[in-house]
């Protein structure tokens, strides 16, 4: 993501600070739990101006989405969250309205597929954006597996809870990944992509997962 | 009535352990989700009519009260009755009353799921009078002496062979491998039963409140003939089911249609204004219509969940649920499966015993973008699942214990950068025993649960911030 980012011209910043948007506890119904770490968030990075940019769409839709709710009786930080809400980026979304600023270096040559993450999808409404990134790679054919926008079966803590449902979803997404005969997975959320990973490394699947940001900076061979 | 605690995790073990079954529920929900596009993609302004029906459905459970008595009043204006029902037992009994008082013998039922809630069916039986359902999904359910696996179609876990075996148990008949002959021996069965009967059962889709109308839907002819041939017609409705004017239907049963079945409109829809006038020559004599509450008016309560009462029934959540697709219907315990048995059903029933529910969602959202009234799904599960933490505290058993004590524990390290680098550091040490090529398995409980089936990353040797400070650091943190 840095390489992206710094290819494209920009100055990144990395507060040393920073931990997690509580979103894990928030989604099993710790609210308390969820606002002490949101608040840490908030501290962190309330203060600048500057654009932030997260790898996962899933963290950027509960900062947008869900801030306000958690913060609804909490009228000074809800300023704070609704100023970030509308500062904050997922990255594919915020390379894509960039895009005419860099051209990719990635080394990567071969068929990928894309999964798209619930969050990015539905709660951001990402879709076109990484696709088109992927696209614009030369040397990279986007192939769309059956069922892209279907769940792999993460969902926090609904992999531990119900850790047999979560596998069939799982073993479905991992099914269409493989008979799209693409040699890699590609998406936009480090949820879906453990989960991805994590059977695909277990069964020893003939397929990379990769974070887009590792496709666009793609380096070596694969 | 829920007798004990719903769990998901041993329903949907079981589910899963059925191949026949994932079969059946893989081609039925790939089905019925191609034909809701398709039905729905023809609609160019079907984004305004869901915006339209969800304002309805938003001004009625506003203003339930004065639509309720609203509708009473209409119903009563046309000969029929009304009758008021605060919870399952009342309604049940509201219903044996009648047909005691008429001295009904048989009852023939079209599908309505407001009955299976009360389990009306119980209730008859016990009380000496044969009920048949007469649709035709329900009528298998009945033979076999099971529940419904989904709102719209209650026997697809059923397949043709399962079907021809019992028919030909019940019926002294061969084993028929055509489905349209079963249908036909069911048709003749059936048909017996209609003419014996004396009351006709059915559910109620829409209410006017302006008219009194009742809208009934459905595909097989069975409802409109349950609720045309006997002498007396009850209907059973859950109070949210009330749309305020005549015109207003029309969105509804194009809404509902496409999204349950992908029809432009459902083969039989059934406007009923209630019983037979003077001078006409058919229809029941009587028509009741029962109120059944239920515990809805204290959904209606509520601002956080009130929009589960919007819900139209039309199953399009369930069909799209991908975990519905993997653990089917009777994983969720009572009539309501899906994405709407797991909002409704523990607000409907207690809410220890149904706790499971909410938390049976990866909170994918792909219910929102089909439901016909844009219930957000998401946001009641979470609503939902605060509650069952916070009125347990987190003590409803020894898991929840551990799992509130857990988020305490991650909430103070992430909280804290100090203590967050520390954690961090200390994984590293940690996973030792368990790496093996940069990933983990075989993790001690809870983490079990992960690597039983897949592996975990490992934590980086050098985390990031060591890295960032070593490759990128610029002054404060800033790489240029």
């Amino acid at each position: 993501m840095l390489r992206v980012l710094s290819g494209m011209g920009l100055e990144v910043e990395f507060p040393q600070d920073q931990t997690c948007c509580g979103q894990p506890a928030f989604n099993s119904g710790h609210r308390k739990e969820a606002e002490k770490v949101a608040c840490h968030f908030l501290d962190v990075f309330s203060d600048s101006n500057k654009a932030i940019v997260c790898p996962s769409g899933s963290c950027v839709s509960m900062v947008k989405n869900y801030y306000t709710q958690l913060f609804r009786d909490d009228p000074e930080r809800l300023s704070r969250a609704e100023k970030i809400s509308s500062n904050i980026y997922e990255f594919s979304e915020f390379v894509f309205q960039r895009k005419e600023r860099i051209s990719f270096n990635s080394s990567y040559r071969g068929r990928v597929t894309f999964h798209d993450s619930c969050h990015a999808l539905r709660e951001l409404g990402i879709s076109s954006q990484p696709r088109e990134l992927i696209k614009s790679l030369n040397g990279v054919d986007l192939v769309e597996m059956e069922m892209a926008d279907a769940c792999c079966g993460f969902g926090g803590t609904f992999s531990i809870k119900y850790p047999e449902v979560s596998k069939s979803m799982l073993q479905e997404k991992t099914d269409s990944i493989v008979n799209s005969g693409a040699d890699a997975v590609v998406s936009t959320d480090m949820g879906c992509l453990m989960n991805i990973k994590g059977l695909v490394s277990r069964k020893k699947l003939p397929v990379k997962v990769l974070h887009l940001a590792e496709l666009l900076a793609f380096e070596g061979s694969e | 009535m829920i007798t004990e605690r719903i769990d998901f995790k041993k329903n949907s073990v079981e589910a899963l352990g059925n191949p026949k079954l994932k079969k059946a529920l893989v081609n039925f929900t790939d089905r019925s989700r191609a034909s809701r596009q398709k039905a729905v993609s023809g609609v160019s302004e079907w984004e305004e009519l869901r915006s339209e029906a969800r304002g309805i459905k938003e001004e009625v459970i506003k203003n339930l009260d004065s639509y309720l008595l609203e509708l009473e009043k209409s119903v009563t204006r046309l000969g029929g009755k009304v009758h008021w029902a605060k919870n399952a037992e009342e309604a049940s009994a509201i219903v044996v009353d009648i047909a005691r008082k008429n001295n009904v013998k048989n009852v023939v039922k079209s599908k309505s799921m407001a009955t299976e809630e009360i389990e009306l069916n119980r209730h008859l039986i016990s009380n000496g009078i044969n009920t048949v359902e007469t649709d035709l999904g329900e009528y298998i359910v009945q033979l076999c002496d099971d529940h419904p696996f989904h709102i719209i179609t209650p026997a697809i876990h059923k397949t043709k062979e399962d079907i021809s075996k019992l028919f030909s148990e019940k019926f002294d008949v061969p084993e028929y491998e055509d489905p349209q002959k079963l249908t036909n021996i069911a048709r003749k069965e059936l048909r017996e039963k209609f003419l014996s009967a004396d009351m006709g059962i059915s559910g109620v889709n829409f209410a006017v409140a302006e008219t009194g109308t009742i809208a009934i839907v459905e595909n097989e002819g069975n409802a409109r003939l349950a609720t045309t041939f006997p002498d007396i017609h009850v209907a059973i409705m859950g109070i949210e089911k009330i749309v305020p004017k005549l015109k207003q239907l029309s969105i509804f049963l194009s809404l509902l249609a496409r999204s349950a079945t992908g029809q432009k409109s459902s083969t039989y829809v059934s406007l009923i204004t209630g019983p037979r006038r003077e001078g006409e020559s058919d229809g029941p004599q009587q028509f009741h219509l029962v109120f059944v509450d239920n515990g809805r008016s204290d959904i209606a309560k509520s601002e956080e969940t009130r929009e589960s009462l919007y819900c139209i029934r039309c199953g399009a959540c369930i069909n799209i649920c991908p975990v519905y697709r993997q653990v089917g219907g009777h994983s969720y315990g009572l009539v309501y499966s899906g994405p709407i048995g797991a909002i409704i059903t523990p607000q409907l029933n207690d809410p220890q015993k149904t706790a499971d529910l909410p938390f049976a969602s990866s909170l994918c959202g792909a219910c929102r973008d089909v439901c016909p009234v844009k219930i957000d799904f998401p946001h009641v599960l979470l609503s939902l699942r605060q509650k069952v933490v916070e009125e347990t505290k987190g003590r409803a058993n020894l898991q929840g214990l551990m799992e509130k004590i857990a988020f305490q524990v991650w909430s103070f390290v992430f909280s804290k950068p100090f203590y967050y680098s520390l954690t961090g550091r200390m994984m590293v040490f940690l996973q030792y025993f368990y790496q093996k090529d940069n990933e983990l398995r075989g993790l001690p409980y809870p983490f079990s649960k992960w690597t039983k089936e897949k592996n975990f990353p490992a934590f980086s040797r050098k985390p990031f911030r060591k890295r960032w400070k070593e490759q990128y650091h610029g002054k404060n943190g800033i790489m240029r």
